[in-house]
């Protein structure tokens, strides 16, 4: 195994194998199983496979997260059968609602780690490529097949080296920087590759920036994404192609409506009226996240006509924040600030859009009906942006805040 | 030989427009079908019927794992997909679901909505009924992704798998 990639190696282990290629289909065994409220459709599918008990409980962890405190009568039901379901099949890692978002809980409570091949239905669940494990998002059928057997088919896919430089400039992020990249692979351009991120950047970046660029690659398709640490790739590990971002060179970027790889400087959307702004989801909502926010709104106010939703992505993050004075800052500027989790990310519930409407916001995705109505639009940037675009009730420049 | 009506749609179908987040606390999969495509089109799900056949382009099935996206097409009738490439997580909820979700890497845009077409998935072709020299090629499925299919989706495979592994006597 002297050209393996990180992935390569995490899928060579998980599979007991002593190496693999890029398009074998091995069968691993995942060291986490993760799921949210569709544990509900997982169970329905694991008992009509015949199942009984789950091969691998103490690999399952189950975060109420998506509607969560419940919004519907639909939703309190599901949650409350989850809430069976965890308890019935023996599940010690659950974690109910206002705990926080499910990627972030992976990291927080250090389930994931380096080298792990963590399965999760959820598209999002590269994220934990932060840390070094290997993410891999899944439906709920196969995470139920996870439950019943062990283990999943998986085909290895080609690694993606991205190499990230430089010093990003006043008012760049990591965000900034993920929608730079996924630009510049296109929507699906890294469609079942495992990105590996590398360059000083990624070796100066904090595990939160580096949770922003993983989650971000599942806007370009990709299967995983991997910042290397502990398990690192060979010498002469083999890459599909190489793409190369010098981070010093990029300025605030806003992806348009409609799609994710839209990205424009902010300056030839600046001015764009806005109805709504939010600064949360498992992109964009940790405590630097909303301590920028803080900053930039500092003695400052969100415009009137505009709407500013903060939604910390835990419990911790939200404790942390009130613990330095971060949530009285923006209460006072006249942000709302939600339960901890998913929040209007996937318009289910609070901050779901009207007719019309324009919201900027930190999470991940534009599509047409993303959080809420069809008629509505969204732009997505940095928090620095989007919080820089409340006070102002527009699409703005957040340097002009940042000294 | 599978016969079938198309809808046609565009690239970058993605599943917050075929099945758009607030309806996902329903599971029911008929609930599901009276909003299938809304994102793109309010009027489909009244308009689409047992047996029609999507024509999509690239990317179909883009963005979030939900596997409602496949179970609310397939409650509304609609089985087979053909499209230029599909979105990696939709495609395994597709044929987990016993859908029959097709690769043609060209061609598929010259069929139009409303056309009746003839797929044959041994000999990976699909044609216009009416005029046989509209022919494009499909992506052979590998040979796992055909047992699940075969099998009639991934519930149905692992209902053997499992039943096989327990027959060894474990419960009497």
């Amino acid at each position: 195994m002297l050209r393996a990639t990180v992935c390569e190696k995490i899928l060579a282990r998980a599979a007991g194998l002593g190496s693999v290629m890029p398009g074998d289909v091995v069968e691993a065994t995942p060291d986490v199983a993760l799921s949210h409220e569709n544990t509900f459709l997982i169970h329905r599918a694991f008992r009509e496979m015949g199942g009984s008990r789950i091969v691998n409980p103490s690999s399952v962890v189950i975060v109420l997260d998506h509607r969560a405190p419940a919004n519907t009568v639909n939703s309190a039901n599901t949650q409350k059968a989850v809430r069976a379901i965890a308890s019935d099949l023996g599940i010690t890692r659950f974690f109910d609602v206002g705990a926080g978002i499910c990627h972030q809980l992976l990291m927080e409570q250090g389930i994931a780690k380096a080298g792990m091949l963590v399965t999760g239905s959820d598209s999002h669940t590269t994220t934990c490529g932060a840390v070094g494990a290997m993410g891999i998002g899944l439906g709920a059928s196969d995470m139920a097949a996870i439950w019943a057997k062990g283990s999943i088919w998986l085909k290895v896919p080609e690694s993606v080296k991205v190499e990230i430089s430089g010093n990003a400039p006043e008012g760049v992020y990591s965000k900034d920087i993920s929608l730079e990249m996924v630009s510049r692979l296109g929507a699906m351009g890294a469609d079942y590759c495992c990105l590996e991120f590398h360059g000083d950047y990624i070796s100066d970046s904090t595990v939160s920036e580096r949770m922003t660029l993983c989650n971000m690659a599942a806007e370009a398709g990709a299967k995983s994404a991997i910042v290397p640490q502990s398990l690192l790739p060979d010498s002469l590990a083999t890459y599909s192609r190489t793409i190369k971002i010098d981070s010093s060179k990029i300025g605030p970027l806003v992806s348009t409506p409609h799609s994710v790889d839209k990205a424009a400087p902010v300056s030839e959307v600046e001015g764009t009226k806005v109805d709504q702004a939010f600064i949360g989801s498992c992109t964009n909502g940790r405590l630097d996240d909303i301590e920028l926010a803080s900053i930039l709104l500092t003695g400052r106010k969100v415009h009137s006509g505009t709407r500013l939703i903060i939604s910390p992505a835990s419990a911790e993050i939200y404790a942390m924040a009130l613990d330095k004075g971060i949530i009285g800052t923006l209460v006072s500027a006249g942000a709302v600030i939600t339960s901890p989790g998913c929040g209007p990310c996937l318009g289910a519930h609070q901050g779901v859009l009207a007719d019309g409407e324009v919201c900027i916001s930190s999470s991940n995705r534009n599509f047409r009906g993303r959080m809420g109505s069809r008629e509505a639009s969204i732009y997505l940037a940095s928090p620095a942006t989007v919080a820089a675009s409340a006070i102002e009730g527009k699409i703005a420049d957040p340097r002009r805040y940042i000294r | 030989m599978i016969c079938g009506k198309v809808w046609k749609f565009a690239d970058d179908i993605d599943t917050d427009a075929i099945i758009p987040g607030r309806y996902l606390d329903d599971y029911s999969p008929l609930s599901l079908a009276k909003h299938v495509m809304e994102g793109v089109d309010p009027t489909f799900a009244s308009k689409v019927s047992k047996g029609d056949i999507i024509v999509a382009g690239r990317h179909f099935g883009i963005g979030s794992s939900r596997e409602q996206a496949a179970t609310a097409l397939l409650a509304a009738g609609v089985e087979v997909i053909l499209a230029e490439s599909f979105a990696r997580i939709f495609y395994r909820n597709a044929v987990n679901q016993g859908m029959l979700p097709l690769i043609c890497k060209c061609g598929a845009e010259a069929f139009e909505t409303g056309e009746q077409i003839v797929i044959d998935a041994e000999k990976c072709i699909a044609r216009s009924a009416v005029n046989p020299k509209k022919i494009i090629d499909l992506e052979r499925m590998s040979p796992y992704i055909s047992k699940i299919h075969s099998s009639g989706g991934l519930v149905k495979l692992m209902r053997s798998e499992l039943l096989t592994t327990s027959g060894d006597g474990k419960d009497k």
